[in-house]
């Protein structure tokens, strides 16, 4: 069978039989006005040894630059076997199969990663994935707002501490549906959330409370002291959390007295290189009593007629294409490529090989810190316990500094400038186990000559 | 042939309303809409003291094959809701007017007005073939 649709011949056929004399006449009832008459600023076409050539000048002029990035992304080592495996034809799709008869693997694939999801947050339930960090904050609280039986408001409460992005995502999704994100403020010597500022909130309607740990500043908050305040204001509880972190830190399961009600994060560093921006994937966890709320769709293992075991799509009645306006959201597929990089990731790391990970970025973190710490014009923002990513501030504007390191190959940081005007000249940095103890001295080295 | 039975009092949208010895109301959905429905497996009912309004969507009940809205048929308080459909919600299947009950409304001034004999729901079914 030939994978292209429909040849000429078979476009004359159609057109023939339903007696239409060409393809132009066929969407003739669509106004002249309103027709592309081919598209400006796109240039003609290249072969394919000419974007060969193009793509290679492109990524030298990239470079290879040391990359001490985070806020959101993170660069971890990514065994080989991870991507080999992932795009092996039989994996090679972002859907989620309909047929289960002829999916098993791919559905057994999403089975285990919902299985190491729910592990890693504790939670007791996990949804085949979302599409990124920023819209799984929008999902959950599109579903706080929905599982919510006791309160029917549709605001929520933000820290100041989430991932600007998320917020972002979480406002133009979820904005345009009514909801209403009230952020609460830092404090500024710990960098985390002002429980003082969050306890003017007591007594009010909200559905939620928002909490990231680690924070969006690599601090970390007291998460047992949120959750159990939000749950004696009646707000569930909404975690943001880093997977690789999880694996040192409290599950948000066993926050507080009673545990966080949705997790939600970015899968990215769980195997998905840094590219661009992405594509990446978003996760979520609930309690069994949300389940009906949660977006998205769960496989579950079950038997056939036979009594074999077997893997198939489950909770799906609510999903757009049955619901449709009523759905729990519009999101029916996953990120089902990027998932299953993951499953693999964590399957080859183990419990063991990704607590490694996150010590080693955590120490690798803190000797960073030190180092730049030392270097004259260069103090931390805040203090506290961080996980993999701090908050410097300099004497002089980032911006500046950042281009002189970044000529020298170094991604020295993310300028906090235009979401946190107030912090002043001030750079989230981050250390992954990727950096080597000369990689740390090659930056200070660089830092202190950036400044000097 | 459904079974439809002559004592109750029925919305066109298949819910039936049962007028107990108090004066209160109780709700569930007709056989009818649970042949339709196929087997259940989740039954969301509405919180005890919420206000319901006549022909607006009050539960939702979840077949293997869909979630449809159960719309009230009468205006009037939530009194009570079947906890036991929380675990056995085919109780609906097997027992639509009976244990399969899904609320108790305290009716609101005028209520039900608008409901369906017996014969008249009879009519309406036989008109839609079922």
């Amino acid at each position: 069978m030939p994978f292209l649709p429909h040849t000429e011949t078979d476009v004359r056929e159609m057109l023939a039989t339903i007696g239409v004399p060409d393809v132009e006449t066929l969407f003739d009832e669509i106004p002249e006005a309103l027709r592309v008459k081919g598209l400006d600023g796109i240039p003609p076409g290249l072969s394919e040894m000419e974007i060969g050539r193009l793509m290679t000048a492109r990524a030298r002029r990239d470079g290879q630059p040391l990359a001490f990035l985070g806020g959101g992304a993170y660069e971890h080592h990514i065994p080989a076997a991870v991507w080999a495996l992932t795009t092996r034809g039989e994996f090679y799709s972002a859907y989620t199969p309909y047929q289960a008869e002829a999916s098993q693997g791919t559905l057994q694939i999403i089975y285990e990663y919902q299985s190491m999801i729910t592990s890693l947050t504790g939670l007791e339930v996990s949804n085949a994935s979302l599409y990124d960090g920023g819209s799984a904050v929008a999902e959950a609280a599109l579903m706080a707002v929905r599982a919510h039986r006791k309160s029917k408001s549709l605001r929520l409460l933000v820290p100041a501490t989430l991932n600007p992005n998320y917020r972002r995502v979480a406002l133009s999704t979820a904005g345009n549906q009514g909801l209403q994100f009230d952020v609460v403020p830092y404090e500024r010597g710990s960098g985390c959330i002002d429980q003082k500022a969050l306890a003017t909130h007591a007594g009010k309607d909200y559905a939620a409370l928002v909490i990231q740990q680690p924070n969006f500043f690599g601090q970390l908050e007291d998460v047992d002291a949120l959750t159990d305040w939000a749950h004696a204001q009646g707000m569930f509880v909404i975690a943001a959390v880093n997977p690789t972190s999880l694996a040192i830190l409290k599950p948000p399961a066993e926050w507080g007295a009673k545990g966080a009600d949705i997790c939600i994060g970015e899968g990215q560093p769980l195997g998905v290189p840094l590219s661009s921006g992405g594509p990446y994937f978003g996760f979520m966890t609930t309690r069994m009593e949300h389940v009906r709320s949660m977006p998205g769709r769960i496989v579950g293992r079950t038997v056939d007629l036979e009594g074999r075991p077997g893997f198939t799509l489950t909770l799906q009645a609510r999903e757009q294409h049955i619901r449709r306006g009523k759905a729990t959201s519009n999101i029916c597929t996953n990120q089902g490529l990027l998932m299953t990089a993951a499953t693999i990731y964590m399957t080859l790391l183990g419990p063991a090989g990704l607590a490694q990970v996150a010590e080693v970025s955590r120490s690798r973190t803190r000797e960073l810190a030190e180092l730049l710490i030392a270097v004259p014009g260069v103090r931390a923002a805040f203090s506290g316990p961080r996980f993999h990513e701090l908050v410097l501030q300099l004497d002089v504007p980032v911006a500046g500094v950042l281009a002189k390191l970044a000529r020298e190959g170094i991604l020295a940081g993310v300028d906090l400038q235009e979401d946190y005007p107030e912090l002043g000249n001030a750079m989230l940095v981050c250390a992954t186990e990727t950096k080597t103890r000369d990689d740390l001295q090659r930056y200070a080295d660089a830092l202190r000559g950036a400044l000097r | 042939m459904s079974q439809v039975l002559p004592d109750l009092r029925y919305a066109k949208s298949h819910e039936w309303v049962r007028t107990l010895p108090d004066g209160t109301l109780e709700v569930g959905i007709t056989d009818h809409a649970q042949g339709a429905l196929g087997d259940l497996v989740f039954v969301e009912l509405p919180e005890v003291g919420r206000v319901l309004e006549a022909g607006a969507a009050c539960a939702v009940v979840e077949s293997v094959k869909a979630a449809s809205d159960v719309y009230s048929p009468i205006g009037g308080t939530v009194l009570a809701v079947n906890e036991a459909l929380a675990a056995t919600p085919e109780l609906i299947n097997q027992d639509c007017y009976g244990a399969g009950w899904m609320m108790r409304v305290q009716p609101a001034a005028g209520a039900g007005a608008d409901l369906l004999g017996a014969d008249a729901y009879a009519a309406e079914l036989a008109a839609v073939g079922g």
